[in-house]
């Protein structure tokens, strides 16, 4: 038993490889080959239209793949319904305009997934919610509307949300980029707490300090395909591809 | 421009002013603010006392109310008479006299359900809609038709007046939400069979006049089927309005479903949730929310089409006044009649239009798509 857990703990909870992905004949991913270990916190960045939102979107088929294999938590991703389901149970997401569901308080929010796909039971589920929720420092708004809450607050319940299906890794799309400046401070110590706490995490931002702060390791993509990975210290001191440098000089120049 | 001195002090918080001016005041700034406003103020008025005056004179001032034959009717204005004296076969048709506590008894009782429906404080909806839709529809089948549990058989074209015309909308109402929402997500639907089907169904339904839906459910379809197979024509005609409304129905939610930003769904199906839990608990409710205007408006052009069913000899609401109207001991009370019809359908249609008013605002939780 403790064997059997052992060795599932050194297996890669994300393994791609050779994933080619096209909209239409335009060829978003190519030949991508990643693994992501237990617990590995990596930041994904590069230019708009690189692919790098497209390629986590793939890890819980809200994009659906032409060529490669993604293996999650040891599932094989097949395009059967009840195993991607299966999957997603796993992977946590969170989206750059937050999608809370607007017609369901906070709680409600946190815990609607928990009762119909975990099939919980009500107060479990409402526990687990206000848990989480005061983790995000947000359980007083618990009985508001998403409509009624800032930007930075509404992405704090996207997070609390898809932490109460307690994921073994989460993914984020972007998560402060639609947020006001003086909003993205309070998502980002969210997210730092988050991976202080050991999350796997696959995080595309722009956000080079969280970077910094808590990444294990910096992926650069451009035009669908991986440039350069490396660990924070060097990916910032020491670029290797021109492209790399170019972008940047571009986003840290000013 | 901007004057370099910092600022040291917080200007302090006041109330806003007090635009509100009384009864007089909004006179003057809604009806008499300029000259020819007020001009068009008095015109208007006195055009509506004009002919407003006239009407309430007739409808009320100089009517009968009381009597029971037409010797009460002093040929002055209303004679009310009229309708009260065929206020019986108004609201039950031909129903057997000794028999209608059972219509009685159905009206109670969807009059309880809805008013428990739509009170907001009251308990256990779940359980009360539930038997609305499911319950309530077998017994009051069962009360109205009987022929079983000792109840005397009622045959259906012994049905009519209000009795009636409830029953067609209610079931038309009742049964063309659920089947126009099931037509509106085949619709969009990726198995190209299914959104075929519902494609070609809405488009059939849709593209034809309702009185020739009618007519082909009590006329043509008889001859098709075998004639030891025989459908009662009212259970026909509904089924032609529910399959007619709920084509119309689903292009409403349709437009409901596109209005949904597909981050809902993707949200939703990031959490590992299913074809129909995202589209029942997610996408579902909050497209209907967006679409309750339509959605009335279309059941109120369902209530007052169930008019037609005259056309195939099923005495509805106006129907029956019509019938009263040719009862050579009454003649020449047609104003009177069609009033009457036009009112209680006015009753019914604004009532439901207010209510969807309030549902509007009690659902809206301060977002906007």
């Amino acid at each position: 038993m403790n064997q059997a857990k052992a060795a599932r703990d050194d297996s890669p909870m994300i393994e791609i490889t050779g994933l080619n992905k096209w909209y239409g004949d335009f060829h978003v991913l190519r030949d991508i080959d990643l693994t992501v270990a237990r617990g590995e916190r990596i930041v994904i960045c590069g230019p708009s239209g690189s692919g790098k939102s497209t390629l986590i979107r793939c890890i819980n088929h809200l994009e659906e793949h032409q060529e490669g294999r993604i293996v999650v938590n040891g599932v094989p991703m097949t395009r059967d319904v009840k195993r991607i389901e299966q999957i997603r149970r796993n992977v946590g997401m969170v989206f750059q305009h937050f999608n809370l569901f607007p017609h369901l308080s906070v709680l409600e929010n946190c815990c609607i997934a928990q009762t119909w796909v975990q099939k919980k039971p009500r107060a479990k589920a409402e526990r687990t919610a206000r848990e989480i929720l005061e983790r995000v420092q947000i359980a007083d708004q618990a009985h508001k509307y998403p409509g009624q809450l800032s930007g930075g607050q509404q992405q704090r319940v996207a997070i609390a949300r898809a932490l109460c299906m307690q994921p073994e890794v989460m993914l984020f799309d972007e998560p402060t980029s639609a947020l006001d400046p003086e909003m993205i401070k309070e998502v980002l110590d969210v997210m730092i707490e988050l991976a202080r706490d050991g999350m796997t995490m696959l995080c595309v931002t722009h956000e080079m300090g969280f970077a910094k702060t808590v990444a294990d390791r910096v992926i650069f993509m451009d035009q669908g395909q991986i440039i350069e990975q490396a660990p924070p210290e060097t990916f910032f001191n020491h670029p290797k591809s021109e492209r790399t440098q170019l972008f940047l000089s571009q986003i840290l120049g000013h | 421009m901007v004057d370099p001195k910092s600022v040291t002090e917080m200007v302090a918080q006041r109330r806003p002013p007090d635009l509100r001016r009384g009864a007089l005041g909004w006179l003057h700034a809604n009806l008499f603010n300029t000259p020819l406003n007020g001009a068009v103020t008095v015109v208007t008025v006195a055009l509506l006392a004009v002919l407003l005056w006239p009407a309430l004179q007739w409808a009320v001032l100089q009517a009968d109310w009381v009597g029971d034959t037409r010797a009460a009717c002093s040929g002055e204005g209303a004679c009310w008479v009229f309708i009260s004296a065929r206020f019986e076969s108004i609201v039950y048709g031909f129903y057997p006299e000794t028999q209608r506590w059972r219509v009685n008894l159905v009206f109670v009782l969807l009059a309880l359900l809805i008013a428990w429906l739509i009170m907001p404080r009251l308990p256990a909806k779940r359980w009360v809609g539930l038997f609305a839709l499911v319950g309530f529809p077998v017994l009051a089948f069962f009360l109205l038709v009987g022929g079983s549990f000792g109840l005397e058989h009622v045959p259906t074209r012994r049905w009519g007046g209000v009795m009636l015309t409830l029953t067609i909308a209610v079931v038309g109402i009742v049964g063309s939400l659920p089947i126009g929402v099931v037509l509106a997500l085949g619709r969009r639907s990726q198995m190209p069979l299914v959104r075929g089907f519902c494609v070609v169904f809405i488009e059939f339904w849709r593209g034809v006049p309702l009185i020739t839906v009618l007519f082909m459910a009590s006329v043509m379809l008889p001859l098709f089927v075998p004639t030891q197979v025989e459908f009662d024509k009212l259970l026909r005609a509904l089924v032609g309005i529910m399959f007619f409304w709920s084509a119309y129905m689903a292009e409403v939610v349709r437009g409901g479903l596109q209005a949904i930003p597909s981050g809902q769904e993707e949200a939703a199906k990031a959490m590992g949730m299913g074809y129909w839990q995202r589209m029942g608990l997610i996408v579902l409710p909050q497209a209907l929310k967006l679409v309750i205007p339509g959605i009335v408006n279309t059941f109120i052009a369902l209530f007052k089409d169930t008019s037609l069913v005259l056309i195939i000899g099923l005495f509805d609401l106006l129907a029956i006044i019509r019938a009263g109207l040719t009862d050579s001991e009454w003649l020449g009370f047609a104003t009177e009649g069609y009033v009457f019809a036009a009112l209680v359908f006015w009753v019914f249609c604004f009532s439901m239009s207010r209510y969807s008013q309030h549902l509007e605002r009690r659902l809206h939780t301060g977002h906007r798509h």
